[in-house]
């Protein structure tokens, strides 16, 4: 057998992993990708027995399974690449060449990912990254960053221009590294894990915790109720529309339209501060824990949720409208910051940004969690791979979140008072949790000892996919149109960063 | 244009009109208040996340509380968080929330520096660092900013570039990999200059602290002015720390 095939949230023995040798390894996980309906949603290693065991986690979309591969192989040992077989894997064979000094004789683009500081070699920093260089007297160079103008997170960017054309965008991350899979294992006590969860990526805190909280709840045997789900799926859905709402937003002041900036603004404010209204914070720091619900989700919550939406919905109605037909906007949007539906294939992009170039990849669907088995829920795809489709999914995947929370809140659970505690987690087991958070599939693994201990934990946020995708879009883009196409992904820093 | 001017007529009065006295909807967790009742205060401190509290008497360091209220869950009677969002001040000690107290934070006049208040209180540019920040707290910033807080009518706004800028804005637990930068941000900035810490994660380094990704030497080697607690920040909690920060004294 080459692969496990387990469910999302299964906990499983992890000796029952198989252990290829490394050319099946490559030539098995390399082999399924040639199918558009797997995806590798995890590729990763980590020290076992002074080695290095790789674990392969490549989903398979059509069956809503995973599976589950390894490899054993020595430290700073060369192989051969499984990105000169398939691009997807690129970044995180970059990543294990990182972290433990494995060299590859065929990868296209061996270069720094975060500069964790367990990485091999020291001597790499992020101030000496070596950026791709071209010897020209017509082209030149732009540095942006790691500050930018606007109060966002850390990152650089150096293009290639000819004139005010981009050829070239390199994209040096690792300045918001804070060491958290480390922490993971360092901090004992559940609620520091969970607190670790929730500052993962602070704009994705449902999504985040939700991962981390099924996981933690399968590995302790724990069946969460249908209350605990509930509140759960409403807490992603509501994150969606604040975040994507915030993101026409923004979009809108980067193509200088006040009106719509201003509007779209606005209408987030109430949304954020539902979440308060709920559980006491704006971004659901505190909501979601797992095995309990401090807030439960109760009639009249729900109640000032529908009038919300009731006003909510004919402002955003009439704001899109005017958005999406105004020329200035369309000029701008249209056609800008382009990725293919083959470009997005090759590099394994997820989420939003798989979607809106065509590709059906959505954990809803492929891989339900939580309460979306129920929802049947139909992923919004486009086709057009530029900034107006990004524009148009997040327009409709709000309108799709509001029909979902006013569905979902027809049968509203009720509140269970006679919680069991979580047991302890199993010993000797792994876990691969997925959800579909706002910007695509977030990804945590574990794996415990024999006293059910952490040894391991895994952290994949959808931007580790995505990034490439920006540098693809701007190729050949006017570098004025950098700021909308960079919003219009809106990838973060901190989750690849970790 | 007609219709851009009817759809910004009917969204009526969206600021709020008065900042200081403004109520957060909903149950929002401010100023705790610590009643005096005997609880076994090992269990307390056991179950904080980020090694909040303190014994004997009970206290509580907002530097470092991420407010996630398991602590009033578990001691009901013990621990209370009201929506006092005015939690900012300028010295590190009165971020502690001592047993029996019930007193607004404030700065401490004597901290604030004479050119603060002169140079600043009309106008105050800020240049903001992400330093290992988890776009929670800058979210809010930017949200101060926005048509409801709007922090531009008192004359404070983000800049771009720390040349424009007055001070620095810092939020994260400054991971290695942005110390530098950082530095040179402010080295950048010109004198007179303030720096405001936002959040638990600049304050104390929050969850990560003692995450050996992290390099916070920055932060030991300059005074700090403001320190603005909260996972992330509160708009109200940072607009009226500032407002107090620079507001014309004698
Ligand atoms: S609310 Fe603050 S003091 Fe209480 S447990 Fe949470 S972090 Fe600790």
């Amino acid at each position: 057998m080459n692969h496990l095939e387990v469910k999302n949230n299964q906990c499983i023995p992890v000796l029952s992993i198989p252990v290829l040798g490394y050319e099946q390894f490559l030539e098995h996980n390399t082999s399924l990708l040639k199918e558009s309906h797997y995806h590798c949603v995890n590729y990763y290693g980590f020290r076992f027995q002074g080695k290095i065991k790789l674990i392969c986690c490549i989903a398979n979309d059509k069956e809503g399974t995973i599976y589950i591969s390894s490899s054993i192989v020595e430290q700073h040992q060369t192989l051969s690449s499984f990105t000169h077989h398939h691009l997807a894997f690129h970044i995180f064979e970059r990543e294990i060449h990182e972290n433990f000094g494995i060299n590859y004789t065929d990868h296209t683009w061996l270069k720094p990912t975060r500069f964790s500081f367990n990485r091999a070699d020291k001597n790499s920093t992020v101030a000496n990254y070596p950026f791709y260089k071209i010897e020209s007297e017509e082209l030149h160079e732009v540095g942006v960053g790691p500050i930018h103008a606007g109060v966002i997170e850390p990152g650089h960017f150096r293009f290639i221009c000819n004139g005010e054309q981009i050829l070239h965008l390199e994209i040096q991350l690792g300045f918001q590294h804070r060491g958290i899979e480390n922490l993971f294992l360092e901090k004992k006590k559940l609620l520091q894990r969970i607190t670790l969860a929730e500052n993962i990526s602070g704009d994705a805190v449902s999504g985040h915790t939700t991962c981390f909280v099924n996981l933690w709840e399968s590995l302790c045997n724990y069946k969460a109720d249908e209350e605990l789900q509930y509140a759960r799926t409403v807490a992603l859905e509501l994150e969606r529309i604040a975040i994507h709402t915030g993101d026409l937003s923004a979009m809108c002041t980067d193509v200088a339209y006040q009106l719509g900036s201003s509007v779209f603004g606005r209408l987030r404010t109430p949304v954020i501060n539902y979440f308060q209204i709920w559980c006491g914070n704006r971004l659901a720091k505190g909501l979601i824990r797992a095995g309990k619900n401090h807030f439960p989700l109760h009639k009249t919550l729900c109640d000032t949720l529908h009038k919300l939406f009731d006003d909510y919905e004919p402002d955003f109605d009439e704001m899109c409208k005017e958005t999406f037909t105004l020329p200035t906007v369309l000029a701008r949007f249209e056609k800008t910051g382009i990725v293919t539906t083959e470009q997005a294939s090759s590099i394994g992009t997820v989420g939003m940004s798989a979607r809106m170039s065509g590709i059906n990849r959505d954990i809803r669907s492929s891989h339900p969690h939580n309460f979306y088995s129920s929802l049947n829920h139909q992923p919004i795809i486009k086709n057009h791979g530029d900034v107006y489709s990004r524009a148009q999914i997040r327009k409709e995947e709000i309108k799709q979140s509001i029909g979902y929370i006013r569905k979902l809140s027809e049968n509203i659970p009720s509140e269970n008072k006679n919680r069991t505690i979580l047991s302890p987690p199993s010993s000797d087991s792994f876990v691969i949790s997925l959800v579909e958070g706002w910007r695509g599939e977030i990804c945590h693994c574990a794996i415990t000892d024999e006293k059910g201990e952490l040894v391991h934990y895994k952290v994949k946020d959808p931007s580790m996919h995505n990034w490439l995708a920006l540098a693809l879009a701007v190729r050949n883009n006017e570098i004025s149109d950098f700021p909308i196409c960079n919003k219009s992904f809106d990838l973060s820093y901190c989750g690849h960063d970790l | 244009m007609i219709k851009n001017i009817k759809i910004l007529f009917h969204q009526g009065k969206q600021y709020i009109p008065d900042i200081t006295k403004a109520e957060v909807p909903g149950i929002f967790r401010g100023r705790p208040i610590i009643s005096s009742e005997k609880v076994n205060e090992q269990e307390l401190v056991d179950l904080c996340p980020t090694g909040a509290i303190n014994t004997s008497p009970v206290k509580i360091d907002l530097g470092k509380c991420t407010f996630c209220g398991e602590c009033a869950f578990a001691f009901p009677n013990k621990i209370k968080f009201t929506t006092d969002y005015k939690i900012s001040s300028n010295e590190r000690e009165r971020l502690i929330i001592r047993e029996g107290e019930d007193k607004p934070i404030e700065l401490n006049p004597d901290l604030i520096r004479k050119e603060t208040f002169e140079y600043f209180s009309g106008s105050l540019k800020l240049r903001q660092v992400s330093a290992g920040g988890d776009n929670s707290c800058e979210l809010e910033l930017n949200a101060c900013g926005n048509v409801n807080f709007d922090m531009g009518r008192f004359g404070i706004e983000f800049v771009a570039s720390p040349r424009h800028a007055d001070g620095i804005v810092i939020t994260g637990s400054v991971s290695e990999n942005m110390a530098e930068p950082l530095q040179i941000c402010y080295d950048a900035t010109p004198e007179p200059k303030i720096i405001i810490l936002a959040g638990i994660d600049a304050i104390s380094g929050g969850i990560f602290e003692g995450s050996p990704a992290l390099n916070r030497r920055f932060l030991s080697k300059y005074k700090i002015d403001l320190y603005v607690p909260g996972n992330p920040i509160h708009p109200l909690t940072f607009i009226n720390g500032i407002l107090e920060l620079i507001k014309k004294r004698k």
